[in-house]
């Protein structure tokens, strides 16, 4: 059942991703471009996303618990490391360079361009990488 | 040149949003896709595996059906340049992981829940991008 209701609430983040142009890195790279062909189309994606999450989001907390499970998997952290500086300055050139962050970038697999071909293995080896980086820190910590 | 579509964009945008409010909802997860796609690889410390193989089916799905149900191809113009693509995707799946989110779970969940991580990480990967993008385009001239 989770399986189910997972597929469809992929299927709507992907079907959001594909009419809002997201899927498209050139795009993204022209939003990011603000000094040539700018394109504001990606304010408009997140401003539409922040939006309905923020009423959603109040909405849906104040229940006890979701619908499954015993409770809400909310990040507790509000300090500022290393991590959060360093990882998205990390993403965010890699981002610059070929347009896509994750979402999208699996939204653009079956379209089956050559660079995504390319792009998205890279991306889950570099995510494995961290997780995995992670890990072995957080284990040497304990130690 | 790509066409600026503000309707399109942010009625995609509102889907986005709801699709992360109802996850919300069904199991009190946030819809971070970096999350989501670097827990497909093990270790696997919880029992949503099948969860999230389910959410990426459908984010690769959707495109695919959108173009089947229109008859049009969703458009796209993607970089052929192979190592620049690898190194792109290597340091977005790294530093997504390693900063515990991306445009989705810091830029959309992370700034719905006014978290201050988030908003840094927001303005950081914004920068940083912005900056590769100058340069890129501007300095190099690629």
């Amino acid at each position: 059942m989770s399986f189910l209701v997972n597929l469809a609430l992929g299927l709507l983040f992907g079907a959001g991703l594909a009419i809002s142009g997201m899927a498209d890195p050139a795009k993204v790279l022209n939003f990011l471009d603000l000094f040539g062909t700018w394109d504001p189309s990606l304010a408009f994606v997140m401003g539409g996303a922040v939006i309905v999450t923020f009423v959603g989001y109040r909405l849906v907390l104040r229940r006890d618990r979701p619908i499954v499970g015993s409770n809400f998997h909310l990040p507790a952290r509000n300090d500022i490391d290393t991590r959060v500086i360093a990882g998205p300055a990390i993403f965010g050139i890699g981002w610059g360079l070929g347009g896509f962050c994750p979402g999208p970038a699996l939204a653009a697999l079956g379209l089956g361009a050559t660079g995504t071909l390319a792009f998205v293995p890279a991306m889950m080896l570099g995510m494995w990488a961290a997780r995995l980086l992670a890990e072995d820190r957080m284990q040497t910590k304990a130690v | 040149m790509t066409e600026f579509t503000p309707y399109a964009s942010l009625f995609g945008g509102a889907m986005i949003g709801l699709s992360a409010v109802l996850l919300m909802l069904w199991e009190g997860r946030i819809a971070g896709i970096s999350g989501i796609a670097g827990r497909l690889m093990p270790p696997y410390r919880d029992g949503a595996l099948l969860s999230r193989i389910g959410f990426v089916i459908g984010i690769v799905a959707a495109p695919l059906l959108i173009g089947w149900y229109s008859g049009n191809a969703i458009a796209q113009t993607v970089s052929s340049n192979v190592p620049l693509m690898i190194l792109a995707g290597l340091l977005v799946g790294f530093g997504s992981v390693w900063g515990n989110g991306c445009t989705s779970g810091h830029g959309v969940c992370g700034l719905a829940r006014l978290s201050t991580r988030s908003l840094v990480a927001t303005g950081v990967f914004m920068t940083a991008a912005f900056a590769t993008v100058f340069l890129v385009r501007h300095m190099i001239g690629a």
